[in-house]
């Protein structure tokens, strides 16, 4: 089964696909630009739809998903649940 | 591809794939009689909606484009207009009279409710006998204007839905197809990207146009952000943080190799085949209907947590690859991409399944939104009344 999705192999954060996903599992990842799989860790319980990190990242870096700028890091992310609480626009 | 599909040829050339008989307000006041004349007589619609008084300027301009627009689409056969007064009334009856199909206008004051009502449902049955008696014919593939507008977003719309209709869009430009999409706020975040997909740098200057005009007014009266509304509350829930990220999602709707031949403004027609950028409002309904304003009659709405829009005139095909949404929404999907995320299917033959779906759906199948009645008509305003 396929957990989770990326577009580009650089990207820093990965979509979850399926429900059910609970920290402590072994997450398949699928790179769809190269239609590769990656394995990772799950620190957390992640819904479907939400963001997994792939890295490490400190406020002020920029988050990369299609390979794109997406936002800005607003509080320390550790390999775990990336979304409105830890990245913002740097829009608006 | 199929080369060819069913449909209903036009007095103009153009070629609808419903065969609606509409009665249309003017404007608010109207609804009422609208509404009396399609009850009256069977199998004619009302498109009922709230505006029209006192607008005035570019405003109006649009509520006029807008009315006009929608009664000469392809997909409507004839046309009752009715309003408060006459002048108004006959300005959009001879914008639809320009395609040459049967169109009658019936003003209010003067007369009242009751003797509108008679004369307006006199015509209507005239219509929808003379229409009823259409018959489809077969119609090249060109001949098709196909629309899209994504939905209740999520991360899956980006990485299953959306690219499902960039997929086909690529096979129906190749094909030479009359394409368009806009969405203008949410395309924030990935102006550089479009840059490069632009036939002409005039053709991208126009656009920055509409996008820095959009973008005005939006800090004109953005309060620290834009109020949960991009993304939306249900974006947000379906797991899009930013708007970068909503918009990267929805370039992925013009796929990878078809250009940006035109920038139109809203409602505005297209004057030749191609992919075109409409500014529009990202707000499902008001999108939906500018397209069905700029003649286009098929679209194509995908979508992530489960939008549920339809429109009167324009048959919207919903495409979905969450899987939670397919299973708890069934209903509302026509197609059913959440193979794509599980590497079941790929890309390419997700976007023939909507191909599929397209031709099935020009030819006559009611889509989900059509069966379930779903009908949103919702005018664009740029401002406030007089």
């Amino acid at each position: 089964m396929i957990h989770c999705v990326l577009h580009d192999p650089d990207d820093g954060v990965a979509v979850v696909v399926v429900e059910g996903v609970k920290a402590g599992m072994t997450l398949t990842g699928l790179i769809l630009d190269e239609d590769r799989t990656i394995s990772l860790a799950c620190r957390q319980d992640i819904p479907i739809g939400h963001k997994v990190a792939l890295k490490d990242m400190s406020v002020g870096d920029t988050v990369y998903k299609y390979g794109v700028d997406i936002g800005k890091v607003v509080a320390p992310i550790a390999g775990e649940h990336a979304h409105v609480h830890n990245i913002k626009t740097k829009r608006w | 591809m199929q080369p060819s599909f069913q449909g209903y040829r036009r007095e103009n050339g153009r070629v609808g794939v419903r065969n609606h008989v509409v009665i249309l307000p003017l404007d608010d006041l109207s609804n009422a009689a609208a509404e009396a004349v399609a009850n009256n007589i069977k199998g004619t619609m009302a498109m009922p909606h709230p505006y029209g008084r006192l607008q005035f300027g570019p405003d109006l301009d649009l509520h006029f484009r807008t009315l006009i627009g929608t009664g000469s689409n392809p997909n409507v056969a004839a046309v009752v207009v009715i309003g408060i007064e006459d002048q108004w009334t006959q300005r959009v009856v001879d914008g639809i009279a320009a395609t040459g199909k049967p169109v009658a206008g019936f003003g209010i004051e003067l007369h009242g409710d009751h003797d509108t009502i008679m004369r307006a449902s006199k015509a209507a049955r005239e219509f929808v006998q003379w229409a009823s008696e259409k018959r489809r014919e077969e119609c090249a593939l060109p001949e098709l204007w196909v629309s899209t507008k994504c939905g209740e977003s999520d991360t899956t719309s980006g990485c299953g839905s959306n690219p499902t209709v960039g997929n086909a869009f690529d096979k129906l430009y190749d094909a030479g197809a009359t394409l368009v999409f806009g969405e203008t706020s949410e395309i924030t975040g990935g102006e550089k990207l479009l840059e490069a997909r632009c036939r002409t740098p005039e053709v991208w200057q126009r656009f920055m146009f509409m996008f820095d005009r959009y973008q005005d007014m939006i800090n004109r009266h953005k309060t620290s952000d834009l109020s949960e509304s991009q993304p939306t509350k249900g974006n947000i829930a379906g797991g899009l943080t930013t708007i970068e990220e909503k918009a990267l999602g929805n370039i992925q709707k013009i796929g990878k190799k078809c250009r940006v031949d035109g920038v139109l403004d809203k409602a505005e027609e297209p004057t030749g085949p191609g992919l075109w950028f409409m500014d529009s409002s990202s707000a499902a309904a008001e999108m939906v209907t500018l397209c069905a304003a700029s003649g286009f009659v098929v679209h194509f709405f995908p979508t992530g947590q489960g939008n549920v829009i339809g429109n009167p005139i324009l048959p919207v095909i919903k495409i979905c690859a969450n899987p939670r949404t397919v299973r708890t929404m069934s209903e509302h999907v026509d197609v059913d991409t959440s193979g794509l995320l599980q590497r079941e299917i790929t890309m390419d033959q997700a976007g023939d399944r909507l191909i599929d779906m397209m031709f099935r759906t020009a030819n006559g199948r009611l889509t989900a939104a059509e069966a379930l009645g779903h009908r949103e008509f919702v005018l664009t305003r740029l401002y406030e009344s007089a």
